[in-house]
């Protein structure tokens, strides 16, 4: 069992997570006891079993779309969007539809490439669940979670801006 | 202008903790410098040919007196006592050290500075309009939007790690001093039928490999739905925006290839779930940052001085100086002045850590405190009473910064180039330089008028060669140094984008080239018509003729013709 960070705290994790070998197909791939995360294009193919199985997630590639999922979000007990390098920001807006457009309320998991200092960006728009970079210690890339104490705009963590919510006045008029 | 309040320094001051662990973790080698990389170019510090280069934010092109004099001492202290005024408003230090950056930000964050998101694949600093709030032709002061999207695209969470750097500028004149066409998004302030305040949006303009003019996706979007619109822009652009091939990632791209009309639906979809949110602006935080650019303390003055008349009938040096770097200002008895970072000589846009102490001085003498950096790479002290201006002039003048060339050909836009920039295909500055030699003559630049030369060493167009009314572009062949001549692009509200006139020339080719391109002005040219007057009514073709009608002297062993 690997450790994660969920809701804040490093966490043991029991989900595995199936990537597609050479040769596999979405149809044709054995799925294998236990939580297990699947690729999209698996879940679609062997839909009716996998559902019915309650131990099933489904991540998302960075080119899939959120609305693949919309007929699901009620039942997934988990969905993970896959950061193929930590530059490809796709996630970041697949994972606020998920949230905002599609109301899913499950854990919402960052695989991939998947470092300290994205994190603070990743649960504002929307994750709990960061499955860092095995070859990191996960206790320093915690830290990357609380690297700022406030922010100017709306994602899903913050549903009113800084300007909504505090009394900012013109103090620094004078100053 | 706009000050920091508690909540602005905060977050600057976490970013800059952050920073400094994140440069610890590097030199510790806990991050490797591909992890490091897109880190350290959030935050504006690029690796060039000799050194690390920092490019600090400028939020469209304000600054302080004491922001100034902070930017001298960064020179002086960490770098070779300069710095490089940039054409987005910004300034760039060329010879820093890695070790140094966190104290250098540390420094700035004093004085309510940071190089948050001046590089990277990001929302990069927005721009505006030089003379905003004093301009005669302005509709509406575009700077408390500008803070307030500032504010917005500072760490925004979904928007980090964009395709490609994406540019935001902003314009509320008459007349486009922002370039607002040639952005990524370009926002044009406009009042409705009713009178109420909102935006023209254009999106998907730009410069680099593939010039394009900006489309128009929206006509009207009211104030209060600027932030949630763009928003929606940004979204669609993230998720579909190219990521295979960096040279086709940013937005006009994308643009180009679906369509405005389907893009523009994509937008509307996005724009829809947010729409009269949260994020909608409020007037309560209008009328917030609005009270920062309030007008400053005008005196009631005369928009006539006698002694100024005097000295301007008498002294011919001053009157030049007023006819080419003195803006009229929308208050009797004020008036605007560029500072010239143009001298014939000197790097386009470099100033010294001596001048930049100055600067900070004279506006605290003359202009109520207050710097702005144009995008022409020019410093403006933007309230200057007339009755000062020849006192003004002649303390600028002793320290090199009242060339009268604005808007003339010395005046060269002109990127850092392969002297220090480690994408740049040739050399920039030396083209400049050699160019600005040969008509250093200022009757005869006066006599020539106005003209746009811009100068990029590379493809991406740091120098906006599209748009100069005399394009120059830095090319790589088989290993040596080429250049490119385009003419009749255009900035401002006919922006349009030159042309090439033929095969490119060498370095040493380069001023002669200019000379005959005006030539055929000078014998063409009916009344007083420009440059790019003439051009527009000639077509290229006699300039062209004329370019490549003899062969032009290299002092190169190998010609052109080999290479073609």
């Amino acid at each position: 069992m690997r450790e994660i960070i969920k809701d804040k705290q490093v966490v043991q994790d029991d989900w595995s997570v199936l990537r597609l070998q050479e040769g596999e197909t979405a149809g044709g791939v054995a799925i294998p006891a236990g939580k297990v995360i699947v690729p999209l294009t698996v879940w679609q193919v062997q839909r009716a079993q996998l559902l019915a199985r309650g131990d099933v997630g489904v991540w998302l590639a960075s080119d899939e779309r959120p609305e693949a999922l919309k007929d699901d979000v009620g039942a997934l007990p988990v969905i993970a969007v896959d950061f193929p390098k930590f530059a490809d920001g796709r996630g970041y807006s697949i994972a606020y539809n998920l949230r905002a457009r599609l109301g899913f309320t499950g854990e919402l998991r960052a695989i991939g490439d998947v470092l300290r200092d994205q994190l603070f960006y990743m649960q504002r728009v929307g994750f709990n669940a960061f499955a860092t970079r095995p070859d990191r210690n996960i206790y320093d890339a915690l830290k990357g979670l609380t690297d700022f104490s406030e922010a100017y705009q709306i994602s899903w963590d913050q549903k009113s801006p800084l300007f909504r919510r505090v009394h900012r006045g013109t103090a620094a008029l004078n100053g | 202008m706009y000050r920091y309040d508690q909540y602005d320094h905060q977050i600057v001051k976490e970013r800059v903790a952050q920073y400094a662990d994140q440069v610890r973790r590097r030199l510790s080698d806990e991050l490797t410098e591909d992890e490091f990389r897109p880190l350290r170019l959030q935050n504006g510090l690029y690796l060039q040919r000799h050194a690390y280069m920092l490019r600090v934010a400028i939020p469209y092109g304000l600054l302080s007196s004491k922001q100034v004099r902070n930017l001298a001492h960064v020179a002086r202290r960490y770098d070779r006592g300069y710095g490089h005024f940039t054409t987005r408003q910004n300034i760039q230090f060329n010879w820093i050290n890695l070790e140094d950056t966190p104290q250098i930000l540390s420094e700035l964050a004093a004085v309510e500075m940071h190089a948050i998101q001046t590089s990277g694949n990001c929302i990069r600093n927005i721009t505006s309009d030089e003379f905003a709030g004093v301009a005669a032709d302005e509709i509406i002061d575009p700077r408390p939007y500008a803070e307030i999207l500032r504010q917005w695209s500072t760490f925004h969470p979904e928007f980090a790690y964009l395709p490609r750097k994406f540019k935001i500028a902003i314009n509320g004149a008459v007349e486009d001093r922002a370039a607002i066409q040639m952005h990524d998004i370009g926002l044009n302030i406009v009042r409705n039928e009713q009178g109420e305040t909102g935006f023209t949006v254009l999106v998907g303009g730009g410069l680099g490999r593939t010039p394009i003019i900006g489309s128009e996706i929206k006509s009207f979007v009211p104030w209060q739905h600027i932030m949630t619109y763009i928003e929606a822009i940004m979204r669609v652009y993230n998720q579909y925006g190219r990521r295979d091939n960096m040279y086709k990632a940013r937005i006009k791209i994308l643009v180009k290839a679906i369509g405005i009309e389907e893009f523009a639906r994509q937008v509307e979809a996005e724009w829809a779930d947010i729409k009269d949110g949260p994020g909608t602006l409020t007037e309560e935080e209008l009328q917030r940052v609005s009270a920062y650019f309030a007008p400053p303390a005008y005196e009631t003055l005369s928009a006539h001085d006698l002694a100024f008349e005097e000295h301007k009938a008498d002294n011919k040096a001053f009157a030049n100086w007023i006819k080419r770097n003195v803006k009229p200002h929308k208050v009797a008895g004020y008036a605007s002045v560029v500072l010239s970072l143009k001298k014939t000589g000197v790097p386009p846009g470099d100033a010294t850590a001596r001048q930049i102490d100055f600067v900070a001085d004279i506006a605290d003498r003359y202009s109520f405190g207050e710097v702005r950096v144009t995008h022409e790479q020019n410093l403006v002290l933007a309230d200057v009473k007339i009755s000062a201006l020849f006192d003004l002039w002649q303390e600028v003048k002793a320290e090199g910064l009242a060339t009268p060339n604005i808007g003339l050909l010395t005046d060269i836009i002109c990127c850092p180039g392969g002297d220090f920039c480690a994408l740049a295909n040739a050399k920039s500055i030396p083209i400049a330089e050699a160019i600005a030699e040969r008509f250093d003559n200022l009757d005869f630049q006066h006599d020539i008028g106005e003209l746009d030369l811009n100068i990029s060493g590379c493809i991406n167009a740091c120098g906006h060669h599209h748009i100069g009314h005399i394009g120059v572009l830095g090319v790589d062949k088989d290993g040596s140094e080429w250049y490119q001549v385009t003419i009749g692009g255009t900035q401002g509200n006919d922006a349009a984008i030159g042309k090439i006139i033929g095969p490119s020339f060498a370095a040493t080719q380069m001023p002669e080239v200019i000379a005959r391109l005006l030539h055929v002005y000078v014998r063409d040219r009916v009344e007083d018509e420009r440059f790019v007057d003439t051009l527009q009514r000639l077509g290229i073709v006699p300039f062209k003729e004329h370019v490549y009608a003899t062969p032009i002297e290299t002092g190169l062993p190998v010609g052109e013709d080999t290479y073609a």
